[in-house]
């Protein structure tokens, strides 16, 4: 009998109308996931803090503290997207019920379901960036000055920074067992938030210097410190030499240990 | 190309785990039969499913699927093999529609293609009225046709079920042998492990029995059977002395073979059931409170070969 010739994009594109048909079925709960904690937390920085008397100081030329926000929450709506559209139903298909065997047993190399599902993670991170920032610019009650200083470095962070994320995801989708996605919150994903420059800059961590080196491990020090090179330059800033740098080195490396941790789940 | 899968001297030792869960087994299954690997939970059947669909990895051996050595041509083995796996691996975030439609898309195989492959097995597989229901949704009988429908999709040549039948009513179990005898009408080799005897019988046109790993017989239905030559089991509940009731066991004609059993004894006799009177005077005085006669079968086969019973 003849056989088809391999077609390994057309099995990529497969695999990414799958998990469209999959995000398309459960798109408002996406929606509000993705919007939840961006506007809980506009609401209370820039409005019930302010008018209940508690100003919080920014530094000298940043005319608000929603400013500062904007490229933080973005940062992390866009890692969390990414990190959860992968990690999360990975750990389950590869649990109990493997359900991934079917996409495994295409004839491909093992790598391209983990290739395939960065990739689709990475985009969600990019959807989910794109419906926080009008949030953030209009929402707040404080006033907001955000302008694309940058369109290479804007570009290059959101994919820089919804790749790592996913490739994070993938990492840590072959490694916790559904059980444990509880525990993953708590004890990776929440302290990676709070200790991420997201509601504050790296620079003014200076007055904590351990602190200030021991957060440079957090790949979401590097999304929300090139995001504000690119949108909110007033804002103090790392080089974006070093965002870039570090991102790429976080992603391949996160990459490739996620590939190596889904071959090492699928084949025993 | 006569042998659709060729197995020499098979063996996987999984990590962590002191003894084979294969050990050198060899055999072949020539193409367009319906092969069965029979044996008890833990033999090694999906073991040898899953090396042959380059799911696991042998430690040792080599296996040749359609050509093609799993171990140095994995990609070229999956697309001509089909895979239904033991537990079930529906897509369960997926309508029964969507697994078929795009396991066809992860073979390759374009949209319009696909969907009209896809509405065609439906069709054939009589789940059409069910093609929007979610995996969970589904009976186990019907789960396990939308799992056969996905695995020949793509057209394979050979096709791997692993227990097909496992927890299936006897009404489903029917039917699911009919598809499986219509998938071989089509040129299909199938490979299919089972526990049970009948399924082997019927169903198979060439067995392998397997127990810890190791293949002990191999050949048609009627070959196995006669091999063992029509021997019925009894099987004795003895309340008494064992080694006395040995003793007076063996003096009797016929029989060819004496194993202990947790409850008592069990004995080969032949012929058949002619034996079994004789045996009852014989055991009497010795506490006899159940007997169990297993006619002439693959499951006396396997009685004989490993002094277990299946469903032991
Ligand atoms: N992933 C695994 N890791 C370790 N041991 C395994 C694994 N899968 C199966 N085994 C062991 O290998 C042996 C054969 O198992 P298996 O091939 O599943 O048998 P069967 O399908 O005939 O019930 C059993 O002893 C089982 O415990
Ligand atoms: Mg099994």
């Amino acid at each position: 009998m003849s056989k088809r010739p391999p077609n390994l994009f057309a099995s990529i594109l497969g695999l990414w109308s799958r998990d469209a048909a999959v995000l398309r079925r459960e798109g408002l709960p996406f929606f509000l996931r993705v919007v939840a904690n961006p506007l809980l937390t506009v609401f209370v920085f820039t409005y019930v803090l302010p008018r209940s008397g508690q100003q919080i100081p920014v530094a000298a030329g940043v005319t608000s503290f929603a400013t500062v926000l904007v490229p933080g929450l973005v940062a992390v709506a866009m890692m969390f997207t990414a990190i959860s559209a992968v990690a999360l139903p990975l750990s389950i298909e590869l649990g109990a019920t493997r359900e991934i065997e079917d996409r495994v047993l295409a004839p491909n190399p093992l790598a391209t379901v983990p290739f395939a599902k960065i990739c689709f993670g990475a985009f969600q991170g990019i959807l989910s960036g794109a419906l926080v920032f009008p949030i953030l610019l209009i929402l707040p009650a404080t006033e907001v000055t955000v302008r694309v200083a940058s369109w290479p470095m804007l570009v290059t962070m959101l994919l820089l920074a919804s790749w790592t994320g996913a490739a994070l995801g993938l990492f840590l989708g072959t490694a916790i067992r559904p059980q444990q996605i509880g525990l993953m919150f708590a004890i990776v994903l929440t302290p990676m938030v709070f200790l991420g420059c997201v509601y504050y800059p790296w620079a003014s961590l200076s007055a904590i210097p351990w602190l200030q080196k021991v957060v440079l491990m957090n790949p979401l020090v590097y999304m929300a410190e090139g995001l504000r090179i690119a949108l909110t330059p007033d804002v103090p800033h790392m080089s974006p030499l070093a965002t870039i740098l570090m991102l790429l080195l976080l992603a391949m490396t996160l990459s490739a240990l996620g590939v190596r941790g889904f071959i090492r789940r699928v084949v025993d | 190309m006569t042998n659709a899968v060729s197995l020499t001297a098979l063996e996987k030792v999984y990590q962590g785990s002191a003894t084979p869960a294969l050990d050198r087994v060899s055999l072949n299954v020539p193409v367009g039969t319906i092969y069965g690997l029979l044996g008890p939970n833990g033999a090694g059947k999906t073991t040898t499913i899953g090396i042959c669909t380059t799911r696991v990895r042998a430690t040792g051996g080599e296996a040749v699927v359609a050509g093609y050595s799993v171990r140095e041509h994995p990609t070229a083995v999956r697309r001509i093999i089909g895979v239904a796996a033991q537990a079930l691996t529906l897509d369960r975030s997926c309508t029964v529609r969507e697994n078929i439609y795009f396991h066809c898309r992860y073979f390759g195989i374009g949209r319009h293609a696909a969907r009209e492959r896809t509405d065609e097995l439906l069709e054939r597989f009589r789940i059409a009225d069910r093609a929007s229901a979610m995996p969970m949704a589904l009976s186990g009988g019907l789960a396990q046709r939308v799992q056969l429908a996905r695995a020949i999709a793509h057209r394979p040549d050979v096709l791997f079920l692993d227990e097909p039948t496992a927890g299936l009513d006897p009404q489903s179990r029917l039917a699911l042998w009919d598809l499986v005898r219509s998938l071989k009408a089509d040129g299909i080799t199938v490979v299919l492990t089972t526990h049970y005897m009948e399924e082997a019988d019927q169903l198979c046109d060439r067995l392998a029995i397997i127990d810890h790993g190791r293949l002990l017989a191999e050949g048609t239905p009627a070959q196995l059977k006669s091999e063992a030559g029509g021997a019925a089991a009894i099987d004795l509940a003895l309340s008494g002395e064992r080694a006395e009731a040995r003793n007076a066991l063996r003096a009797i004609e016929g029989v060819q073979e004496i194993q202990d059993t947790e409850r008592g004894l069990r004995i080969l006799v032949t012929p058949e059931r002619s034996g079994v009177p004789r045996v009852v005077a014989a055991v009497a005085p010795f506490g006899l409170t159940d007997l169990r006669v297993v006619d002439p079968s693959l499951e006396t086969v396997f009685i004989a070969l490993t002094g277990r019973d299946l469903r032991e």
